[in-house]
């Protein structure tokens, strides 16, 4: 009885904080003409699609470029974080600890302060409205968050393991290889679903380093479309809808993998 | 997390004994990370300080040949007195966003900590907020809070409350932008304080319970107390991120109505990329200075988690 009230409420709860989301998909599905209806409709009882068919008109090439942005930033990520992750955990390099306090000081960072130093970097390499530019921008978001979740992680991997991968003559980068990346499977799979979002998300690094550019990523591009033309707000929801799918993905599928990863870690202890 | 630790302090000897890789081995794996620190962080971080120090105009960007001003940039913005206001303003958001969201999050960590039907779910719908692109939640936030055909506005209009110009109102901008921005941060208190719940032995409630504690006296007198270093992490931690905030005020007023939400972190994204005549080096001043506020507090951090492993 008592938790029955407990689910009740706790229902109201998750309705009050998720309301702007609805309001968000409720927004996308209604009709111009009844967009400024006072009160505004609670519900799209007429609903209409105008909204997500100019949204996929307009807005596919930004989905494409943050698409491969996003994949381009896991990709850089994991490479770095892979094996420095390794190297923290089982290989115990001098200066370990300066290296841990330097991601934790890499973190406090302000982006606004990292898209100033790049853009003055990448003004004179060229790089300032280039794909590749804004990848390595958005890298350094999640860098220091993958390499201190790596350590973490091979840090529970047991040491007669690769002891025993040694004895048989197994070379370091071999046992990297063979017995570490498939371990870290699901760690992995978690930092590059977080990567991927943050580079998706990134609105600082794009409205700084890639304002004059022709590709632009979605984020950019809703907001440009926002300021362009303020009375088609289905069409802008629409697009923020369509946004946000890889967050529903995530929420979906990093709770399994966020899960499994510690959960993994404890049992092979 | 905490057998991962100890797994860490027994295994040593062992390794040692077995394995001695190659001197250039475990810098190889290392060398792609530290060759990325100082490429990506360090050489941005020093041509931030290095663009504080010059005048640096959008010609002398392109011929690189700026003046050399010294800390004249700083001292235009400490006696500027947008720089008060906007220190005024930093503190109201990043106070108020970060004491509400503490509450807020620490409440529903309770109310989560004995896990009921539906309970995991429920939460897990918490994390929306903190998932969405925040392009898409601040442009939702600025319709919901649209003067005229804002729902916000007419929910109010209800109880007889006249219409509020949220964003457009120098009265409320901060007010609007730091509602918006709490909404986003109660998921990750509720995350980290529901963990730091999870850690407090049950037994300790139960012997409360026996001794007729009602359940307000067990929060102030169990969860609350041993829930320090949890707590101090939860809140230091959201007064880095908060500090840096830019997109979700930016989208929303761009730190208008005449400066009444230019936080620290707006200015300097301002002077340096929001208006069509750029000047980096008072918005790389404004930067590092915001960067000492964020360091100061990430110190206090650090001090605080040694602190805790060490307990």
């Amino acid at each position: 009885m008592r938790t029955r009230w407990k689910t009740a409420l706790g229902v109201v709860l998750v309705a009050v904080m998720l309301f702007p989301v609805y309001w968000m998909v409720n927004v996308s599905l209604t009709r111009t003409s009844d967009m400024r209806a006072d009160p505004p409709h609670w519900f799209p009882w007429n609903p209409t699609f105008e909204g997500y068919a100019a949204a996929f008109g307009q807005q596919l090439p930004a989905l494409a470029t943050s698409l491969f942005i996003g994949l381009g930033t896991v990709v850089l990520t994991l490479a770095v974080s892979l094996p420095a992750g390794y190297a923290l955990a089982k290989l115990r390099p001098r200066g370990g600890r300066a290296i841990d306090f330097l991601l934790l000081v890499a973190q406090m960072i302000p982006a606004v302060v990292m898209a100033m130093g790049f853009y003055a970097i990448y003004i004179r390499l060229g790089l300032l409205n280039t794909v590749p530019g804004l990848i390595v921008a958005d890298s350094t978001l999640a860098v220091p968050f993958g390499v201190l979740l790596f350590r973490a992680f091979m840090a529970g991997i047991p040491g007669e393991l690769l002891s025993a991968a040694q004895i048989d003559g197994a070379s370091t980068w071999r046992t990297f290889r063979s017995i570490i990346l498939p371990l870290s499977r699901n760690s992995a799979i978690t930092v590059s679903l977080f990567t991927f979002l943050w580079a998706w998300s990134d609105f600082i690094f794009a409205s700084t380093l890639n304002r004059n550019s022709d590709v632009i990523p979605i984020t950019l591009s809703i907001f440009r479309y926002i300021g362009n033309n303020t009375t088609q707000w289905n069409s802008i929801m629409a697009t923020a809808v369509i946004a946000s799918i890889p967050a529903a993905f995530l929420l979906i599928l990093a709770q399994r993998y966020i899960a499994a990863g510690v959960t993994a870690g404890a049992v092979k202890d | 997390m905490g057998a991962t630790r100890t797994a860490g302090v027994l295994s040593p000897p062992a390794h040692r004994a077995a394995r001695r890789p190659l001197r250039w081995t475990t810098p190889a794996f290392l060398a792609p990370l530290i060759v990325y620190l100082l490429l990506f962080y360090a050489y941005p971080l020093y041509r931030n300080i290095e663009l504080s120090l010059h005048d640096y105009t959008p010609r002398a960007f392109i011929q690189g040949n700026p003046e050399f001003t010294g800390l004249e940039s700083y001292a235009k913005i400490l006696s500027d007195d947008a720089f008060l206001r906007a220190l005024g303003n930093t503190a109201l958001f990043t106070l108020g966003s970060i004491a509400v969201q503490y509450a807020l999050g620490l409440a529903l960590a309770v109310f989560f900590h004995r896990s009921f039907r539906l309970s995991a779910v429920l939460r897990a719908m918490f994390l929306v907020p903190w998932l969405l692109p925040l392009i898409v939640s601040a442009s939702t936030w600025s319709w919901m809070l649209n003067s005229e055909n804002g729902i916000v506005n007419a929910a109010l209009q209800a109880f007889g409350i006249g219409q509020i110009n949220w964003l457009t109102s120098p009265d409320t901008s901060l007010l609007a932008v730091t509602i918006a921005n709490i909404w986003l941060g109660i998921p990750f208190n509720l995350v980290i304080l529901y963990a730091g719940l999870q850690n407090i032995p049950a037994p300790l409630y139960e012997a409360a319970g026996l001794d007729g504690a009602t359940a307000w006296q067990q929060f102030w007198r169990i969860t609350f107390p041993l829930l320090r270093p949890v707590s101090a992490i939860t809140l230091l931690l959201g007064l880095i991120y908060t500090l840096k905030v830019v997109d979700i005020i930016w989208i929303m007023t761009r730190g208008g109505p005449a400066d009444a939400s230019t936080t620290l972190a707006i200015w300097s994204y301002r002077e340096a990329f929001g208006t069509g005549q750029p000047d980096f080096s008072p918005a790389a001043a404004v930067g590092n200075l915001l960067i000492l506020i964020a360091f100061a507090a990430g110190l206090v951090h650090v001090r605080l988690q040694r602190g805790e492993e060490r307990s």
